[in-house]
C-alpha cells in the first residue's frame, strides 16, 4: 500500500486491467516473440510514464501545455547527440542524462516562471509558441542534431542485440542485449509511474488538485501558486525528459518526427484524456489502448481503403487511408472529451456515471 | 464630497500611448542600421502590408476571446478553409486572372473572397453549435475541443484536395511594383494595407459606435442584465464568432496570395504567428492586436534583413521582451 501512496486503483476491474497490462508487458519477450510486439510493448511503457507525467500537469494543475513533447525531445536529442559524438560508451550515455535532464528543468522553470504568474489561458499559448520555435531551432541546427535526418547511434556493448547474455538452450529463451534494454526501459519507467503516484497523493499534489479546482481560494488559503505550479512543470519536464531519453535508447535514434513532432503532443493529449485526466493510472490505461490502436488499427485501415476504393465509392477511400489515421483520432479526441470527461479509468471507479471526480 | 457638478462632462479614461509609440521608434530605431533608406522604406511598406494581413487572421481569434471568453486553439482551420475554398473559384477563371485588365482580375478576386469568408462562417457556425457550445465557461475543455476540431478540419483537407501545395498566382494586374522615386513598393501590398485598414476600423466603428456594438459589450459585462432587457445574447455572440471565423477566412485567401500557394499545414505556421500576436496584443484587445501584428511583422522583416538566422526566433524575443515590459500584453483587457 505504501508504494502505491494509499491511492490503489479503487475498482476491482481496473485492478485486474492493471495487473493483465502490467504481466503481458513484463512477459512480452516470452509471451509474444517477435520484434514488432517488443517494439510495441516497449513503446507503451515509454509513453505510459511520459502520459503520467503530463498528466501531472493536465490532470492535477488543470494547465494545459503544449510544450511536453519538447522535453521529451530535450532527454531524446541529448542522449543522441552525446552517444554519436562520444562514441558508444557509458560516459556518454551519463553526459547525456547530466546535460539533457537539467536543460529540461531549467527551460521549464523560465517558461514557468514566464507564464504561469499571469494568466493559466496565457500557458497554454505560450507553451505552443515556445515549443514551435524549439522545434524550428531542432531541425535547423543541423550541424548538432542533424536536421530532419535526426541523429541515430550505437549503443554501449552491454545493450546491443549481438550480446548474448543467456544462450538459447539454457532455458529454451535467448537473453540478449535487446531484451536487457527492455527491461531497462521497463523498470525505470515503472519507478518513474510509482514516483508520480506518490507526488500526486502528498500534500503537494494535494495542493496541487487544490489548485485545479479554484486558484484563487488556493492562493488565499496561503499557498504560493505560482511555486507549487513551477515546481510541478518542473517535474513533469523531468519526467518527460527521462521518458525522451528511454526512447531514444530503445529506439537508437532521436529525431524530429519521433521525438519533437506535435502529433506526438496530440497523441499524449488523447491518452491522457481517454485513460482519465487526474488519474496516474489512466496514464497507463491510456498509452496502452491508444498504441494497440496505433499499431494495429492502421494496418485495418489500409484494408478498408482498398476495399472502398475496388468498390468504387467516393471519398470514402482518401478518408480511411491510412495516413488518414489523425482525422479518426481527432474525431475520437473530440468524443471522448465531450461524453466520457473522466475517462476509462473515471468510468470504472464510478460506473454509476457520477462526473463526481471529473477536473472542472 | 467630490466637486463633480451634475453638468459636467464625464472623465475621459486616460489614453495608453506608449503602444501605440513602439512601432514608429522601431521604424525610426532601424532608419540608420539599415542604412539605405529607399530599402528601409520598402522594408516598411512589406511590414505594414504583412502585420495588416496578420491582423486580419488574428483579429477573430481575439474578438473572439475578448467578447465571449473563448480560446479557440482550431482557428488556424478557418484560415486554411478559406484558402483552399477560394481556390475552387480561382481555378476555373484563371484566364480572368491572368488577363492585364484590374477589374477583371478584381471581378473574380472578390467573389472568391467572399465565398471563402461565407464558407470559413458557416464553418465558424457549426464549430460553435457543436464544440464551443457545450463547453462554454470551461477553458481546459475548449482548449481540448478546438484542438480536436483543427485536427480533422485539417485532415479533411488533405483527404479532399490531396497532400500536394497548390500554387495560387496573383492576378496579373497586382503583380510587380509601384516605383515611386528609388522606392519599390509591390501592388499586393497597397491592396492588402488598404483592406487591413478597412478592417481595422470597420471593428473599431461597430463596437463602439453602433448599437450592435453595445450590445455586444454590455452582453460581455453582464449577460444575464442583458438578456432581461429581451435581446437574445446568445445569437448575438453566435455572429461574433461567426465574424471572427469569416475573417479568418479573408485573411487566409489573402495569406495565400501573398505566398501564392496553398496548403493545409500553413495553418499550423500561422496558428502560432497569431497566438504570438494574440498574447503580445493582451488577450481580447483589437487595438493591441492590430499593433501587435505590424509589429511581429515588422520584426520579421527587418530581422530577416539584417540578421537572417534570428528571424527563425525572432517572434519569440519579442514576445518575451514585450511580456517583460507588460506581464499581460500591450493593451490588458480588464475585465478579464
Amino acid at each position: 500500500m505504501m508504494i502505491l501512496s494509499g491511492d490503489p486503483p479503487r475498482s476491482r476491474i481496473l485492478t485486474l486491467v492493471l495487473v493483465v497490462i502490467i504481466l503481458a508487458l513484463a512477459a512480452t519477450p516470452f509471451l509474444f516473440p517477435g520484434a514488432k510486439a517488443l517494439n510495441v510493448a516497449a513503446k507503451i511503457c515509454v509513453f505510459a510514464a511520459l502520459v503520467a507525467s503530463y498528466d501531472l500537469l493536465l490532470g492535477y494543475t488543470g494547465s494545459v501545455s503544449f510544450a511536453h513533447t519538447m522535453f521529451y525531445g530535450i532527454g531524446s536529442y541529448a542522449i543522441a547527440i552525446a552517444l554519436y559524438g562520444m562514441g558508444p560508451n557509458w560516459a556518454a550515455v551519463a553526459t547525456g542524462i547530466v546535460v539533457g535532464l537539467p536543460l529540461a528543468a531549467l527551460l521549464a522553470l523560465a517558461i514557468g516562471l514566464f507564464s504561469l504568474r499571469v494568466a493559466a489561458i496565457f500557458f497554454a499559448m505560450i507553451t505552443l509558441a515556445v515549443a514551435s520555435a524549439f522545434q524550428v531551432l531542432a531541425s535547423q541546427l543541423s550541424w548538432l542534431t542533424g536536421g530532419e535526418d535526426g541523429r541515430s547511434f550505437q549503443l554501449p556493448e552491454l545493450l546491443r542485440p549481438g550480446t548474448v547474455l543467456i544462450s538459447k538452450n539454457l532455458f529454451g529463451f535467448e537473453i540478449n542485449g535487446r531484451i536487457l534494454t527492455f527491461y531497462l526501459v521497463f523498470s525505470i519507467s515503472a519507478l518513474m509511474i510509482l514516483a508520480l503516484l506518490r507526488v500526486v497523493n502528498s500534500p503537494f499534489g494535494r495542493v496541487l488538485q487544490a489548485i485545479r479546482e479554484n486558484r484563487f481560494r488556493a492562493e488565499a488559503l496561503g499557498f504560493r501558486t505560482v511555486f507549487h505550479l513551477t515546481y510541478a512543470n518542473c517535474l513533469a519536464a523531468l519526467v518527460a525528459a527521462s521518458a525522451g531519453i528511454l526512447n531514444a535508447l530503445w529506439l537508437r535514434y532521436a529525431g524530429p518526427d519521433t521525438s519533437l513532432s506535435f502529433s506526438i503532443m496530440l497523441d499524449i493529449l488523447l491518452m491522457v484524456v481517454i485513460g482519465g485526466m487526474g488519474t496516474i493510472y489512466g496514464a497507463i490505461i491510456g498509452a496502452t489502448i491508444f498504441i494497440l490502436a496505433q499499431n494495429y488499427l492502421q494496418s485495418l485501415m489500409g484494408v478498408a481503403s482498398k476495399a472502398a476504393s475496388e468498390a468504387g465509392l467516393p471519398l470514402l477511400p482518401g478518408l480511411l487511408h491510412p495516413d488518414r489515421w489523425l482525422l479518426w483520432l481527432g474525431l475520437l479526441f473530440i468524443a471522448s472529451v465531450y461524453f466520457f470527461p473522466t475517462g476509462v479509468v473515471g468510468r470504472l471507479r464510478n460506473p454509476a456515471g457520477k462526473s463526481a471526480g471529473s477536473p472542472h | 464630497m467630490t466637486d463633480l457638478a451634475a453638468t459636467d462632462p464625464l472623465p475621459k479614461p486616460k489614453r495608453d500611448l506608449a503602444p501605440i509609440l513602439l512601432p514608429v521608434a522601431l521604424a525610426l530605431v532601424m532608419i540608420p542600421l539599415i542604412g539605405s533608406t529607399s530599402s528601409w522604406l520598402t522594408l516598411t511598406a512589406a511590414s505594414l502590408a504583412m502585420g495588416m494581413m496578420i491582423f486580419i487572421m488574428a483579429s477573430g481569434l481575439t474578438l473572439v476571446f475578448g467578447l465571449m471568453d473563448v480560446l479557440n486553439f482550431g482557428h488556424g482551420a478557418f484560415i486554411a478553409v478559406g484558402a483552399y475554398v477560394a481556390t475552387l473559384v480561382l481555378a476555373p477563371f484563371a484566364a480572368s486572372i491572368q488577363a492585364d485588365s484590374l477589374w477583371m482580375n478584381l471581378a473574380v478576386l472578390a467573389p472568391a473572397a467572399l465565398l471563402s469568408m461565407a464558407v470559413s462562417g458557416a464553418l465558424g457556425l457549426v464549430v460553435e453549435r457543436v464544440l464551443i457550445l457545450p463547453v462554454y465557461g470551461q477553458h481546459l475543455k475548449q482548449i481540448l475541443m478546438t484542438t480536436g476540431g483543427l485536427i480533422v478540419a485539417e485532415q479533411t483537407l488533405y483527404a479532399l484536395w490531396g497532400p500536394q501545395i497548390i500554387p495560387m498566382p496573383l492576378p496579373a494586374s497586382l503583380r510587380g511594383s509601384f516605383i515611386l522615386g528609388d522606392v519599390a513598393i509591390a501592388k499586393y501590398r497597397v491592396l492588402a494595407m488598404l483592406i487591413g485598414l478597412a478592417v481595422f476600423i470597420a471593428i473599431q466603428l461597430v463596437l463602439n459606435r453602433t448599437k450592435l456594438g453595445l450590445l455586444i459589450r454590455a452582453g460581455v459585462e453582464n449577460r444575464e442584465m442583458v438578456e432581461a432587457l429581451g435581446y437574445r445574447i446568445r445569437r448575438l455572440f453566435l455572429g461574433v464568432f461567426m465574424t471572427g471565423s469569416a475573417l479568418a477566412g479573408l485573411g487566409g485567401v489573402m495569406w495565400a496570395l501573398y505566398r501564392e500557394q496553398v496548403h493545409a499545414s500553413m495553418s499550423d505556421d500561422l496558428t502560432v504567428l497569431i497566438f504570438i500576436v494574440v498574447i503580445i496584443g493582451g488577450l481580447g484587445s483589437i487595438g493591441g492586436c492590430f499593433i501587435g501584428a505590424i509589429l511581429v511583422a515588422m520584426i520579421a522583416n527587418y530581422g530577416g534583413f539584417l540578421v537572417p538566422k534570428l528571424a527563425l526566433v525572432s517572434n519569440i524575443l519579442l514576445m518575451v521582451a514585450i511580456l517583460m515590459w507588460r506581464p499581460r500584453g500591450l493593451y490588458a483587457v480588464t475585465s478579464r
